[in-house]
Order: C-alpha cells, then sequence, then structure tokens
C-alpha cells in the first residue's frame, strides 16, 4: 500500500517535471521565433558574400551604423526596391552606415535564390553594398526577419549594434516618385543626428522567407 | 459496395494528380517585374484601396466571412488556395463566404491574377485591394499583422480571428468551425 503510494507520487512528479521542462522548452522557442525589437542588441554573423569573401558587421570599423536589409532575387517587392537600396547605400556608405543585404532564403525552395544566382544579380544591377548568403538559414531567424524587404537599421554602441529601427524602407512599394514617408532615411537620419526615431516601426506587405 | 470503391480511388487519384499540378505551377518564381502598368482599365475584377475595401471587413449580414490576402506570386497563397474554395463550396448552407483579396501589383493583374483565376476556375469571390500605403492599412486589418501572407481573418457579428499563417483544410476547416455552430 505504502509502495503504491510512493510509486504515485513518483508518477506526479515525473509528470510534473515533464510538462515543466516542455513548457519551458516552447517559451524558449518561442522568444526565439520574435526576434529583435527596438532597443535589443543584434548579433553579428560572417557570411558570404557575392565576391566570395566572408563578412561579418565587426569588420567595418569605422561605421557608426548599419542597414540590414533581408532581401532576394525573386520577391516582386524586393525587386521594386532594388533601386532604392542602392540608393540607401550611396546615400548612407559615406556617411558611415552602409547598406547590408542578406538573402534568407533557402534556394531549394527557391532555386532564382541560389549564391549562383546572387551573384548574377548583384553584377547585373552593380550593387555597390555586400549581398550575403544566410546559409543554413541561421541570420534571419535570429533577427526575426519575416519577408523581404525586411529592414533592420542598427547603430553601433560601446555595448554592441543596438536595433534602432525595424520595418519597410519607404511608404510606397509601387512608385518611388509617390512616396511620402521615406522611413529609412528619416530613421538614418535621425540617429545620426541623435535624435528621437519615429517612426520605429513599420509594416509592408512582404514574400515570406522561404 | 464495389462501386463506392472505385468512386473513391478515382476522387483520391485526381486529387493527388491535381495537387501534383498545382505545386509544379506555383514553382514558377518570378523573374523579373516590370514597372511598367499595363492597362488595367479592363480588369474582370473590383479594384479597392483601403478606404473602400473596409467595409469588406466590417459586414453585419449574418454571415460568417472568411478573408484570404494572397497574391499569385506567393507559393504558400496558392498551395492553400484549393482549401479555401473547398470551403466556399462546401460551407453554403452556412452562410459562409470566402472572399480571395489579391495583393498583385498592377502590372500582374492581366498578366497572372486573370489567367490563374480563369484556369484555376476560381468560385470564390475575387478582389483586388491596391493601396501602397501598406503601414496605414495594415494594422486597420489587424494589429497582430506583420504584413507576411498568406493571411487571413474569419469574422461574424460575434466574433473575429486574425490568423497570419497558411492552412491544411483540415485547419481551415477546424478554425471555420469556432464560428458557425
Amino acid at each position: 500500500m505504502k509502495r503504491t503510494r510512493i510509486l504515485g507520487w513518483s508518477a506526479i512528479l515525473v509528470i510534473f517535471v515533464a510538462a515543466f521542462a516542455m513548457g519551458f522548452k516552447v517559451a524558449n522557442e518561442h522568444s526565439l521565433d520574435k526576434g529583435y525589437e527596438v532597443g535589443d542588441m543584434a548579433t553579428d554573423f560572417s557570411l558570404k558574400n557575392v565576391d566570395d569573401t566572408m563578412v561579418s558587421l565587426s569588420d567595418f570599423e569605422e561605421a557608426k551604423g548599419f542597414i540590414v536589409i533581408f532581401t532576394c532575387n525573386t520577391c516582386p517587392y524586393a525587386q521594386a526596391y532594388e533601386d532604392r537600396i542602392m540608393d540607401l547605400d550611396a546615400k548612407y556608405k559615406s556617411q558611415g552606415v552602409p547598406v547590408i543585404a542578406i538573402n534568407p532564403n533557402d534556394p531549394a525552395a527557391k532555386p532564382g535564390d541560389s549564391f549562383a544566382k546572387m551573384k548574377e544579380r548583384a553584377a547585373e544591377k552593380g550593387f555597390t553594398f555586400p549581398y550575403l548568403f544566410d546559409e543554413g538559414q541561421k541570420v534571419y531567424p535570429a533577427y526575426g526577419a519575416t519577408r523581404t524587404p525586411h529592414v533592420f537599421i542598427l547603430e553601433k554602441t560601446a555595448s554592441g549594434n543596438e536595433v534602432k529601427y525595424i520595418g519597410a524602407i519607404d511608404d510606397n512599394y509601387q512608385d518611388a516618385s509617390q512616396v511620402e514617408e521615406k522611413f529609412v532615411e528619416n530613421a538614418v537620419d535621425a540617429m545620426l543626428a541623435g535624435k528621437e526615431i519615429n517612426p520605429k516601426t513599420t509594416k509592408a506587405i512582404g514574400c515570406g522567407i522561404k | 459496395m464495389n462501386r463506392l470503391i472505385v468512386l473513391v480511388l478515382v476522387i483520391l487519384v485526381g486529387a493527388c494528380a491535381e495537387k501534383k499540378k498545382e505545386s509544379q505551377e506555383a514553382d514558377g518564381e518570378v523573374n523579373e517585374v516590370s514597372t511598367e502598368k499595363t492597362a488595367n482599365a479592363d480588369v474582370k475584377f473590383p479594384v479597392y484601396d483601403f478606404e473602400s475595401f473596409e467595409p469588406l471587413l466590417h459586414k453585419d449580414d449574418g454571415a460568417t466571412y472568411v478573408i484570404n490576402f494572397w497574391a499569385t506570386w506567393c507559393k504558400p497563397c496558392i498551395e492553400e488556395m484549393p482549401h479555401f474554395e473547398r470551403i466556399n463550396a462546401e460551407q453554403k448552407e452556412n452562410n459562409v463566404k470566402v472572399i480571395l483579396v489579391s495583393l498583385d501589383m498592377p502590372n500582374m493583374w492581366k498578366s497572372r491574377l486573370e489567367p490563374y483565376v480563369e484556369n484555376k476556375d476560381i468560385q470564390s469571390e475575387v478582389v483586388i485591394l491596391d493601396d501602397p500605403k501598406q503601414n496605414d492599412w495594415i494594422p486597420k486589418v489587424s494589429e497582430e499583422w506583420g504584413g507576411g501572407i498568406p493571411a487571413t481573418l474569419i469574422y461574424n457579428k460575434e466574433k473575429r480571428t486574425f490568423y497570419e499563417r497558411g492552412f491544411t483544410y483540415e485547419e481551415l476547416n477546424e478554425a471555420l468551425h469556432q464560428f458557425i455552430k
């Protein structure tokens, strides 16, 4: 009788511990899924560029910050923004805030986003910024990028690269001439001037990352 | 009895063949998008900006609305399309209305959207939402929406739920049955 009771208690304990462990695991995965919020410190990475060198944020010793853009070859929205991404690099690289483009798609799911195709696209368009391949798809989940194009503006601080803005490039994907608010430009200008960024996050339709 | 088995088999094989076809076609990637707008004057579907579209999200007529945001270039959207079509056909008597809201770009309306709807013989209502001010209207559909598609809003008088995800038929059916008793 006593033995049964001990067994019963042990079973309850095992179930309790297991449930706790499972709950903990789920909670953990959830916070990973969410990615960064404004104010978080962004992780550095070492990813292969279209010129076959490896690129990390720490390579840019003089940089004041970064415009990290998850983008790709195949997404119609990413294509609509290609020229504007080039304009951002032209405008802000000299001010110490270069564009770092990252293709997060798995070429097995999106053959048009293979490393070879990235090289072709970068050469065709004459990209002036690194166009990196998120091989193994480790970086985009850490940032919490969900679509292309998806922008993360980082400011280099003593304690790391702080996320200052997350969202869209501007408020009109269709027509650059009809843009009313240049979200990224306004955010970088404010960051460089030491002013409050507003808005700090924006939303846009994009292609889901595959 | 034997006939029944044969019929079930035929349906199953048919469904598999159809599925294979779908996924092959969805593999077609968009390699280049012209920024030129083709003449869209005679596009077959109603074109809304968000202001004129918004009433579709707040109808109070007793029906349950399944509002699916999609585009022809969005592979997971195309994959789940048959489930929405099936729900639309099966749930008519439960007063369920499926509205497929295309976010295709204007230069794709004639070249991709119309041929897709015609070739697949889509029966659900198709409308076009053409409003580039996405940061303004995405939160008005749902505060939870980050902007990814596929995304689906199910609502009726009593209840509304937003899903930024794709569905299997079973998942969609289950979600819908929280709205229809």
